[in-house]
């Protein structure tokens, strides 16, 4: 069936989104660059890195973060997945009338916060207020510029020759998020990975460490980055499950409403594609910032452009995209 | 204080299913049904009713795992796949009133009517929430005096008490703003119904422990007896399922046929008494509800009582919804699937035309229907 209106789904991060991206932006902008569809551009031969990322999230304010880190966060990965050292950022904010000022100098002090952890300065911005109703609470919008230090990542670039890493557990952001905005009264740990992976990346490029790509797991999560990365570099991604990190927290809320951790949004994890022969150098790194990174698969040619799964007792099946709008399951 | 005493070590979520799962128990099974597999005179055809077994059973892989003389067929036990097109445009017709709320449960939103999905009403600017707890509505009705909300309950026996008890709190505390658009079906009708089809193929039950909780492992009891069909009624877990198969092997090697309950940490054989108890005072059977892709089954879903009609959205605007029934694409032959007389890839408009960001049919609009788990989690070996 043809949609008519943008749904949820569309933002899902998943196959609607990318078909809407598609159909309709690539369409219109079509240039080379845009078309490589990586994290951040990148431009002037080479040099630099530009990216640019909405943030809108409920709650404002949540268990690991708040959307004033996000916006900074967001851009600054964009710009650090493709090997770059983020430098200057855009800040454009639309607050809704009757928006607090408390809050609002409460964004941004963590905006400021998370620059210095990236090195980073705002060097231009916008405010917009709007009528009640006309947004919800505050949108930031951040773009940024990044000076490349490690060229030639990509996500049309992996081999048989890689391993598959994951950087910590996944699904933390997307299980907090939901839990506090579900309103499902679970008395848990669960804390928004949220966080600038300039620092590691940064880690892994002075160590030599030689990369294939880099991906942070935002919206679609872990399964959205595995895919989009079978079909761009035309291979198979073949992940051993029980390698998959995932803290108890992220798999109780995971089992209570039948979602699957793989897809639930990250906002500081991020999935590498590392040459075989550095890829325990880059775990070691990785293992300095969180103990649960992990060596998670292999880059075969057995199923082309498809992800698979191997269970702990012999099966396989395989990872698809993930569809549709996030919703708990019935009984 | 209620609180536990810190020193108490509290058992953990994990530890409630990771033992399901660990694969050297699923391993073994897996060799203990091969063995008694041998034995076996013929193929045994075993229908997993519910569809939260078929998510489990391609999820794990289970199939890879069996001999070929142990097959599944995948049965009906879905509640949003075999709700019919008709009712869901009742949901969108009423999503669409002025100030109105509809409230329903996930997956819901989801499915296509004949005129779009709750989802698209949405986006087309009704008010449409998705709650997990039905409770939730009297939250919502509380935030929205103004409004109406209407409740849009569906669901086997496993969420029949939590419309119940929503219904209970509404009419005990005359909460004036929430009404009620019943679509509750009840799982053996439909059992029955596929045995009296003489083509069938199912030699054997694997019964869903959820609905066992509620209604007791006693609502199987005519299918050994009558239809001379053995019955294990499983939990969710792959080793639930394994073990169920291995239960279900032995019955027909044993030359027993009888209802048995492998998810015994929960199931009893009269159920819980007390939502039963609850499920009738406010609900009494449709004298048929026509199941999306198998058709009319005689008493095989609830409706409100008469005396609560004040409550029923179906009474409340019988004028504005339209009973005429809505047939699936002829392409579509989920019909069969729910029957047990095809698989998903025996369809021409399967993975094409009929994908689960686009269903045609309802087998492939929630997550736990047959074509949804097939397309999900293919099928590799």
């Amino acid at each position: 069936m043809k949609h008519n209106h943008i749904t949820l789904a569309h933002g899902n991060g998943g196959e609607e989104s990318s078909l809407l991206i598609n159909k309709i932006f690539y369409e219109a902008f079509n240039n080379d660059i845009l078309k490589k569809s990586e994290d951040a551009a990148i431009i002037e031969g080479g040099k630099l890195a530009f990216s640019t990322d909405s943030f809108t999230v409920t709650p404002l304010f949540f268990s690991g973060g708040d959307i004033g880190k996000l916006a900074v966060c967001g851009t600054c990965n964009d710009l650090a997945m493709m090997g770059a050292r983020p430098k200057y950022l855009t800040c454009s904010v639309i607050i809704e009338e009757g928006f607090s000022i408390d809050s609002l100098e409460k964004i941004v002090d963590s905006m400021k916060k998370e620059l210095t952890v990236n090195g980073a300065i705002v060097v231009s911005g916008d405010t917009k207020v709007v009528p009640k109703g006309s947004v919800d609470k505050i949108f930031i919008n951040t773009t940024g510029i990044g000076e490349v230090l490690y060229p030639e990542i990509s996500a049309s670039k992996i081999t048989e020759d890689d391993l598959i890493l994951l950087s910590r557990d996944i699904g933390n952001h997307g299980a907090a998020i939901f839990a506090s905005r579900e309103g499902i009264e679970l008395s848990s740990d669960l804390k928004s990975d949220c966080a600038s992976l300039y620092p590691i990346v940064k880690k892994l490029i002075d160590a030599k460490v030689k990369i294939s790509a880099l991906r942070d797991a935002t919206r679609g999560g872990v399964g959205a980055v595995l895919n989009e990365w079978a079909q761009s570099s035309n291979i198979c991604i073949e992940i051993e499950e029980r390698h998959i990190p995932m803290s108890d927290e992220v798999m109780g809320l995971c089992e209570i409403l039948g979602f699957d951790a793989i897809s639930l949004a990250n906002e500081g994890t991020f999935v590498l594609a590392i040459q075989k022969e550095d890829a325990s150098k880059a775990l070691e790194i990785l293992k300095i910032y969180n103990s649960f990174a992990s060596v998670v698969g292999k880059v075969t040619q057995h199923y082309s452009k498809k992800v698979v799964l191997h269970s702990e007792w012999g099966t396989t099946r395989f990872l698809d995209m993930p569809s549709g709008e996030l919703l708990p399951r019935i009984c | 204080m209620n609180k536990i005493d810190k020193t108490v070590k509290r058992l953990q979520l994990k530890e409630l299913y990771s033992g399901f799962r660990d694969a050297e128990v699923i391993k073994s099974y897996a060799v203990l049904i091969h063995k008694l597999s041998k034995n076996l005179q013929k193929p045994l055809n075993i229908m997993e009713v519910c569809g939260g077994h078929t998510h489990t059973i391609m999820k794990y892989g289970l199939k890879q795992l069996l001999p070929s003389n142990i097959n599944f067929i995948h049965g009906p036990g879905c509640p949003v796949c075999i709700m019919p097109k008709e009712r869901i445009n009742h949901a969108l017709i009423l999503s669409k009133l002025p100030d109105v709320i509809l409230v329903t449960l996930g997956d819901m939103i989801k499915v296509p009517g004949s005129d779009g999905s709750l989802q698209d009403a949405r986006a087309q600017g009704a008010d449409v929430r998705f709650v997990y707890s039905p409770m939730d509505c009297i939250k919502i009705s509380h935030d929205n005096p103004e409004k109406k909300v209407i409740f849009f309950a569906i669901g086997f026996e496993t969420t029949t008490p939590m419309s119940a008890a929503l219904i209970n709190k509404v009419v005990k505390e005359k909460i004036g703003n929430i009404i009620f658009h019943i679509n509750h079906v009840t799982i053996p009708e439909a059992m029955a119904l596929l045995l009296e089809d003489n083509s069938h193929n199912i030699n054997a039950f694997i019964g869903p422990s959820h609905v066992s909780v509620i209604s007791g492992s006693k609502i199987y009891e005519p299918f050994p007896k009558i239809y001379k069909k053995p019955v294990v009624v499983s939990g969710f877990e792959p080793v639930d399922v394994m073990k169920s198969i291995v239960m279900l092997i032995e019955q027909v090697l044993d030359n027993r046929c009888e209802v048995e309950v492998e998810y015994s940490r929960s199931v009893s054989y009269d159920g819980n008494v007390q939502a039963q108890k609850l499920n009738n005072s406010y609900f009494e059977k449709r004298e048929h509800f026509r199941w999306r892709g198998i058709g009319d089954i005689t008493s095989s879903a609830l409706k409100l009582k008469p005396e609560f009609s004040f409550i029923d959205a179906e009474k409340i605007y019988e004028a504005i919804l339209p009973t005429q029934e809505i047939n699936d694409h002829k392409l579509c032959i989920c019909g069969d699937i729910l029957k047990g007389k095809a698989s998903p890839q025996n369809c021409n408009i399967f993975g094409t035309l009929c994908k689960p960001s686009h269903p045609v049919g309802s087998c492939m609009v929630s997550s736990e229907g047959a074509c949804a788990a097939y397309y999900k989690y293919g099928d590799i070996l």
